[in-house]
C-alpha cells in the first residue's frame, strides 16, 4: 500500500520585512490512511504553518513553496491550481482550528452551515443536506441534534461549537483531517470526549489524522507517529512509544521532561521541573547553517554551532537530527 | 501546622439579566456555600473546569470582588468587614499573581515602576528603602538589574511573569494568589516559573492559593487539593489522597481524561466519560450539580444536595454515595 500522504524535503518560505526565511526547512514524512501523525513543539515552531502548507493555504504574497514535493492519494499537489486545490480541499482534506469561532460564520445556523458543506461537495438537494446535516450533529454527539441544528454558533458551550467544526468537517467524508490544537481551549473532560469522538471516527471511516498539539500527553494518547518541530525543522521523528521512551533529541528530551506529568506512582517527593532556558528563535533566525537548538542545548559542542546537524536514523525508524544523537 | 487561610461559606453571586432589555433579574451563584483552608507555608491548589468559580473565590479572597456571605480568616481575623487601615493591611499580606502577563502590566510604566507599585500604594517606606527591595526583587526572581528601566512589550511571556511574581513579593505577602500563572507559557517557560515559585515558597516561607485547571502542574505544586465544580467545592484532600484515592465522580472522571506519556498508567487508567455539559448556573437543578453527567447517580441525587463530609482523617467529599 503506498502511503495517502507524502512529503519529500519541503521547503517553504515566507517573506517578511526582515527578508526571505524558511517557515518550514527540509520537512520529509508520510502517512497511510486510517494513521496518525502527530506535530509537536513549542509555538513558533512552524506547526500551524505545516498544517495551511499541506491544505494549500499559505498567507497570500509572502508565503510560497520554495522547494520540495507534497503527494496527496497519488496526485502532486505542490504546485495545483487554485481551483484544484479549492476542490481537495471540499472533498479530501478538511482542518479543524483551535478557536472554532473563527471558521464557523456566526450569522448562520450551525446546521445550515454544514448542509452547505455537503452540498459543496455532494449534488443534494437542500432538505437531504440538512437532514445530512443532523445526522453529522448527532455523529458528533450534540445532544437532541434536530433541535440543534437550528442554533447559531454563539447559542452553544465551546465544546459543542468545537464537536460541530468537526462535523463540519466530515461533511465532505475526508481521507485526511488535519486537527490543529483542537482542544487547547478546552477543559480536559471535554478534550477527552474529542479525543474519543476522533478515534471512533476515524475507526470508521479510515481517514488519515494530522493532530498538531504542545501537549506531549496527547500524543502519546492519539497518535502512532510523531514530528518534533523546533524553528521551522524536523528535530526528530518516528514511533511515538519509542521516542518518549528514548528521546533521542535533547529537544524532545527537554519538552517531555519539562512537563509535570501525572505518573502512576506518586510520591510525597518532588523534583524540580527540567529548565529548558531561553525561547525559541524569530522566523528571522531560522535557516541557518548550525543547529538552531544549540543556545539553549546544554550538549552543545563547536560543531552544532558551525553546520546544520544530519539525519541520524536508529533500527527503530526513530530519526533525529542532532549531532550527538547516538550518544544521548 | 497551623491554617493561615480559613474559607468559611463563602458566597459570591452575581446579578444577571435573563431574557434580553426587559428581561427577569435572576442570580448566578458562582461561588456557592464554599469552604477551604490553607495551612501556613504549604500551597492548596483550587482545580475545576472552566467556570466553575475559581477565580471568583480566589478574587473574593483577596478582597478584589465582594462576597455575599461567608467569612475569609486569614491569621484568625475575618478579613471581609475590614475597611480603612484594617484593610491596607490585609492588602500587604495578600497578594495576587494573574495568568495573563500580556495585560496585567501597564504598557506605560518601566518594569521597576510596577514591581515598586504596591509599596508606594501600601507602605510608607523611603524611596532608598524602596528602590533596594525592587533591585532585590529583581535578582530574587531572575531578571537582570539593566531590564529594571525597560518597558512590558520589551520583554517575552516568561519575563513578564516573573515581573509579575516580583510585583506580588514586594510589600512581603504571607498569602499569594496565583490565578493559573502558567496557563498562557509555553512548556519550557512554564517550567521555568513553576521551578521559580517553588524555590521562592522554600526561601521566603510563602503561602500559595495555586488556581489552575492543568492536574499535573497541580499535582507538582499542591500539598492540598481542592476540586470545584459549578461554584462548590466537591472534593477536599491532601496531594496524595486526592490523586492517590479520589473519591468524587467528578475527581474520578477529571484525572482519568488527563493524557498522559507514562505508559503504566495509560494502560491501568479506565477513562470516565461524562457525557454533556454543566448545567445552567442561574437555574441550577435541586439536588447533586453533578447528576446530569454523573455515571453513578441515584435518585437520591436528583433530590438532594450532598454536603461536604470530612472521612475523620481529613478527606472531604459531597458525594451521597461516594
Ligand atoms: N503570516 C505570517 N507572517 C509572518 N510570519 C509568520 C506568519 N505566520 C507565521 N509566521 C511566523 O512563522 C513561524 C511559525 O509560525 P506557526 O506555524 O504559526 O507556528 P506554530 O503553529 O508552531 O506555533 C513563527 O515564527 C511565526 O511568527
Ligand atoms: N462579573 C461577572 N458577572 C457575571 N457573571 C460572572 C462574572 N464573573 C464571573 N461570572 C460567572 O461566574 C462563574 C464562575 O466564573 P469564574 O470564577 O471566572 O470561573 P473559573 O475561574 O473557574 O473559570 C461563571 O459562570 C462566570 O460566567
Ligand atoms: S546538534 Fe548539538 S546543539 Fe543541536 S541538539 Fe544536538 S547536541 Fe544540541
Ligand atoms: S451525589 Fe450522586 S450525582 Fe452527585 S456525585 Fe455523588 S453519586 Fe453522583
Ligand atoms: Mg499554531
Ligand atoms: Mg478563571
Amino acid at each position: 500500500m503506498s502511503p495517502l500522504l507524502t512529503v519529500e524535503n519541503l521547503r517553504i518560505e515566507l517573506t517578511t520585512r526582515d527578508g526571505v526565511a524558511p517557515v518550514i526547512d527540509d520537512l520529509s514524512l508520510s502517512l497511510n490512511a486510517g494513521e496518525t501523525l502527530s506535530f509537536v513543539g513549542e509555538s513558533g515552531c512552524g506547526k500551524s504553518m505545516t498544517a495551511l502548507a499541506l491544505m494549500g493555504l499559505l498567507p497570500e504574497k509572502i508565503g510560497r513553496v520554495a522547494a520540495g514535493k507534497i503527494i496527496f492519494d497519488g496526485e502532486d499537489i505542490t504546485h495545483a491550481s487554485p481551483a484544484r486545490l479549492r476542490e481537495i480541499r471540499g472533498n479530501d482534506i478538511s482542518m479543524i482550528f483551535q478557536e472554532p469561532m473563527t471558521s464557523l460564520n456566526p450569522v448562520f445556523s450551525v446546521g445550515e452551515q454544514i448542509a452547505e458543506a455537503i452540498r459543496a461537495h455532494q449534488n443534494l438537494p437542500r432538505k437531504a443536506a440538512w437532514n445530512k446535516a443532523v445526522e453529522l450533529l448527532d455523529a458528533v454527539r450534540i445532544p437532541n441534534p434536530k433541535g440543534r441544528a437550528g442554533d447559531y454558533p454563539f447559542q452553544m458551550s465551546g465544546g459543542q461549537r468545537q464537536r460541530a467544526m468537526i462535523a463540519m468537517a466530515l461533511a465532505c467524508e475526508p481521507k485526511l483531517l488535519i486537527a490543529d490544537e483542537p482542544t487547547t481551549a478546552l477543559d480536559v473532560t471535554v478534550q477527552a470526549q474529542i479525543f474519543d469522538l476522533l478515534t471512533d471516527l476515524q475507526k470508521q471511516s479510515g481517514a488519515a489524522i494530522i493532530l498538531i498539539t504542545h501537549d506531549m500527553g496527547a500524543v502519546a494518547e492519539m497518535a502512532r507517529d510523531v514530528i518534533v518541530m523546533y524553528a521551522g525543522r524536523k528535530a526528530e521523528y518516528g514511533p511515538v512509544d519509542a521516542i518518549i521512551e528514548h528521546p533521542r533529541h535533547p529537544y524532545t528530551q527537554g519538552l517531555i521532561s519539562c512537563v509535570p506529568h501525572i505518573v502512576s506512582d506518586m510520591t510525597e517527593e518532588r523534583h524540580d521541573l527540567v529548565e529548558v532556558p531561553g525561547i525559541v528563535p524569530s522566523l528571522k533566525d531560522f535557516g541557518r547553517d548550525e543547529c538552531l537548538f544549540a543556545s539553549r542545548c546544554q550538549h552543545r559542542t563547536e560543531e552544532c554551532m558551525s553546520k546544520r546537524p544530519v539525519e541520524k536514523h536508529f533500527d527503530n525508524n526513530q530519526i533525529a537530527d542532532c549531532w550527538h544523537a547516538e550518544e544521548l | 501546622m497551623t491554617d493561615l487561610l480559613n474559607v468559611e461559606n463563602l458566597t459570591v453571586r452575581f446579578e444577571v439579566k435573563r431574557g434580553g432589555m426587559f428581561g427577569k433579574k435572576a442570580h448566578l451563584y458562582a461561588v456557592d456555600d464554599v469552604s477551604f483552608t490553607v495551612k501556613r507555608g504549604e500551597t492548596l491548589a483550587i482545580v475545576g473546569e472552566s467556570g466553575s468559580g475559581k477565580t471568583t473565590a480566589a478574587l473574593a479572597v483577596a478582597r478584589l470582588q465582594d462576597a455575599y456571605k461567608g467569612r475569609v480568616e486569614l491569621d484568625g481575623d475575618d478579613i471581609l468587614p475590614m475597611e480603612g487601615e484594617a484593610l491596607r493591611q490585609v492588602r500587604q499580606k495578600v497578594q495576587f499573581i494573574f495568568q495573563d502577563p500580556y495585560s496585567s502590566l501597564n504598557p506605560r510604566k518601566r518594569a521597576q515602576d510596577i514591581v515598586q507599585e504596591p509599596l508606594d500604594s501600601l507602605s510608607d517606606k523611603s524611596k532608598a528603602e524602596k528602590e533596594k527591595i525592587v533591585a532585590g526583587l529583581f535578582e530574587a526572581v531572575g531578571l537582570r538589574p539593566e531590564q529594571m528601566r525597560l518597558f512590558a512589550h520589551q520583554f517575552s511571556g516568561g519575563q513578564r511573569q516573573r515581573i509579575g511574581i516580583a510585583r506580588a513579593l514586594a510589600t512581603q505577602p504571607e498569602l499569594i494568589i496565583c490565578d493559573e500563572p502558567v496557563s498562557a507559557l509555553d512548556v519550557a517557560v512554564q517550567a521555568q516559573i513553576l521551578n521559580l515559585l517553588r524555590k521562592l515558597q522554600k526561601d521566603m516561607g510563602l503561602t500559595f492559593l495555586f488556581i489552575s485547571h492543568d492536574l499535573g502542574v497541580v499535582q507538582h505544586m499542591s500539598d492540598a487539593i481542592a476540586v470545584m465544580y459549578m461554584g462548590k467545592v466537591v472534593e477536599h484532600a491532601s496531594r496524595l489522597d486526592l490523586f492517590g484515592n479520589p473519591k468524587h465522580p467528578y475527581t474520578q472522571a477529571l484525572l482519568s481524561a488527563v493524557p498522559t506519556v507514562d505508559r503504566t498508567k495509560r494502560a491501568e487508567q479506565k477513562r470516565i466519560l461524562i457525557p454533556g455539559d454543566p448545567p445552567d448556573p442561574v437555574n441550577l437543578p435541586k439536588g447533586c450539580r453533578f447528576a446530569g453527567r454523573c455515571p453513578v447517580a441515584q435518585d437520591k441525587c436528583l433530590g438532594e444536595e450532598p454536603a461536604l463530609v470530612d472521612d475523620g482523617k481529613g478527606h472531604r467529599v459531597a458525594c451521597h454515595f461516594a
